[in-house]
């Protein structure tokens, strides 16, 4: 027998779960999964029912983990009704991980312990890219992907390429992961990288936090890819030491030296400007600089992408001591109950408060259009969030900006779209 | 399996808020939903779509969320088979797990609105009937036209799931 064949971090995770010693790129396979996420709008009243019309239990019901966040936190008696049958499915199939109304799933499930480097995950939204950021390889699937792998466990994928994405230098002061995210949606377009798997790599991802490195994997998704990973360090190590989980195996959950990445995309991070989604997708991302003119009537600080701890620390350091224009409804949906009371405890919320901001309820909300943060017709805003389609965010008249949190901050401040290095 | 039918011809980016708007389908009746497919895009769509129709777009089909009501509509509609020059990987696994062929061709944006077209999977071949040309695409792993023979995964875990227990 040869020397082990070498390998990229997602080519060993899948190789792992769907126990063969090695895989190609291209091999379609079948996988036994970890872990699956569902959310309340995804999981008990779509997936969950089809389960039931097939009449099998769930395979295994240690690795299920069900959250509400989409439809939670208003009086609209079809959400109520969604609630509840969430509430009395898990009960009825003793969901032993029922994670109701904590906050946006993607945030709550590394938060809650269930993720950590070299598990195979699925989940039910296209968003779960964001667990590669702990070295976790983890895909979003539809509802009847998601009732095939309740009743067996198992999925099949096709391994995809892997792209290495080498972020290179450093990133100047007011530029964040969103920007780096938004640059390459400019780049490479909402299908760049349909069927790969990306991986970050390079200084700036060495330095990084976990949070804002779930931010380049959960954009992933916007590049069309299949996921975005991360291999795990010691950051990765420090954080999930926080949520219970000591011990992982850093030093296996890595690409190998010769593993065979498909292209590898160098970006000099240190020259980086921030860039601006202008309506009505990611990839019309521009340079900051080409959106002097755009009034503004609302700013969303909100979302799995733009709402984690880090983000409201960005938002902070911008808006300390000033006022938001008066022109101008800003809103902040901490992105989990936990991240609300951490901000609160650092402060950052008294801040924000101060500044003119109205807290919201932490969940998908505005992100969607749902809850006081909707865009109503002909509003202008800007948020953190990752996706501005035609009428997602609100009346389809509307129109949104996407931005990074220090761009969004900058932004409510003066009531157009501004450069946060302004502040700096 | 042969689908002879019209074709609704859309552009690049069909995403899937635009095919299924958010609100629309809260997992109960599925064509009252359907009615809002594409609302924003051509609103003469779900009035004016029938039985058998073929629905076609260029590049990167299904953009968005992983929500499978976007094919579920078109499906509830009377849409038999989708056309396009790429999809986006989630929405072309939901099209298959729902039991609807997406065939990925990549002379979509020469097919023009209201054209017929007869296509025959088994032997794999597409004719434009209305311009009188034949056109090609990429051939469907055995496995999804295996779960699309049987109208879908769930239809094919059930027959899987019996043979087990036989
Ligand atoms: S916040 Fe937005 S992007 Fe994130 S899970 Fe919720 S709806 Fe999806």
């Amino acid at each position: 027998m040869g020397r082990p064949m070498s390998m990229t971090l997602s080519e060993k995770i899948i190789a792992q779960a769907c126990g063969r010693s090695n895989v190609n790129s291209g091999d379609i396979v079948t996988c036994k999964v970890d872990l699956a996420m569902m959310h309340d709008s995804s999981g008990p009243r779509m997936a969950g029912k089809m389960l039931d019309e097939l009449g099998v239990p769930v395979w295994d019901i240690d690795k299920l983990v069900v959250i509400t966040d989409h439809y939670i936190n208003d009086e609209n008696p079809d959400h109520k009704k969604i609630q509840e049958h969430a509430r009395a499915w898990c009960k009825s199939h003793k969901v032993k991980y029922f994670i109701r109304e904590q906050g946006i799933c993607h945030t709550v499930l590394p938060e809650y312990g269930h993720l950590k480097p070299g598990m195979f995950c699925v989940g039910g939204d296209s968003h779960s890219t964001t667990g590669g950021a702990f070295g976790a390889f983890m895909i979003g699937i539809g509802s009847s992907d998601l009732v095939g792998v309740l009743a067996t466990g198992e999925i099949w994928v096709r391994v995809p390429e892997t792209v290495c994405m080498k972020l290179k230098g450093t990133l100047q002061p007011g530029i964040a992961a969103k920007d780096i995210m938004l640059k390459l949606c400019s780049k490479y377009g909402m299908m760049g990288f349909n069927y790969q798997a990306i991986e970050y790599r390079g200084p700036v991802v060495e330095k990084m936090s976990v949070e804002e490195r779930m931010t380049l994997t959960n954009m992933a998704a916007e590049l069309g890819a299949k996921t975005g990973i991360v291999a795990p360090d010691d950051i990765t190590q420090a954080y999930l030491s926080h949520v219970g989980i000591t011990a992982i195996d850093a030093k296996r959950w890595q690409s190998d030296d010769e593993a065979d990445f498909t292209k590898t995309i160098t970006l000099n991070c240190s020259s980086l400007v921030p860039y601006v989604a202008a309506p009505s997708s990611p990839e019309n991302s521009l340079s900051i600089s080409e959106f002097s003119q755009i009034t503004l009537n609302q700013a969303y600080v909100g979302a799995c992408t733009g709402a984690k701890l880090d983000d409201l620390r960005m938002v902070a350091v911008v808006l300390k001591g000033k006022k938001v224009s008066k022109n101008i409804d800003f809103f902040v949906a901490p992105a989990t109950l936990n991240i609300r009371k951490e901000a609160e405890k650092e402060g950052i919320l008294k801040v924000l408060v101060e500044a003119g901001a109205k807290v919201l309820p932490s969940g998908c909300g505005g992100c969607i259009g749902l809850g006081a943060a909707r865009l109503g017709e002909n509003v202008v805003g800007i948020s953190t969030t990752n996706r501005n389609f035609v009428g997602r965010a609100g009346h389809k008249s509307s129109a949104l900006y996407l931005a990074s949190p220090y761009t969004v901050a900058a932004s409510a401040i003066t009531g157009k779209i501004t450069d946060p290095r302004h502040f700096f | 399996m042969i689908i002879e039918g019209k074709c609704w011809c859309y552009g690049a980016n069909i995403d899937t808020d635009a095919l299924a708007p958010m609100g629309s389908y809260q997992g109960e009746n599925v064509l009252d939903g359907a009615k809002q497919c594409l609302r924003d895009v051509d609103p003469r769509f779900a009035k004016g779509v029938r039985e058998n129709d073929i629905f076609v777009a260029t590049e990167n089909l299904g953009i968005g969320s992983s929500r499978e009501a976007a094919p579920l509509f078109l499906k509830a509609l009377g849409v038999r088979l989708i056309l396009a020059s790429s999809f986006a990987r989630i929405f072309f696994r939901n099209c298959y797990n729902i039991g609807l062929p997406a065939l990925i061709c990549e002379q979509s944006p020469t097919i023009n609105m209201g054209d017929k077209l007869i296509v025959d999977l088994d032997l794999g071949i597409i004719k434009n009937l209305t311009q009188d040309v034949s056109l090609s695409y990429e051939p469907i792993p055995e496995h999804l036209y295996n779960m699309v023979l049987s109208g879908g995964l769930l239809p094919y875990l059930k027959k899987q799931l019996s043979n087990e227990h036989n």
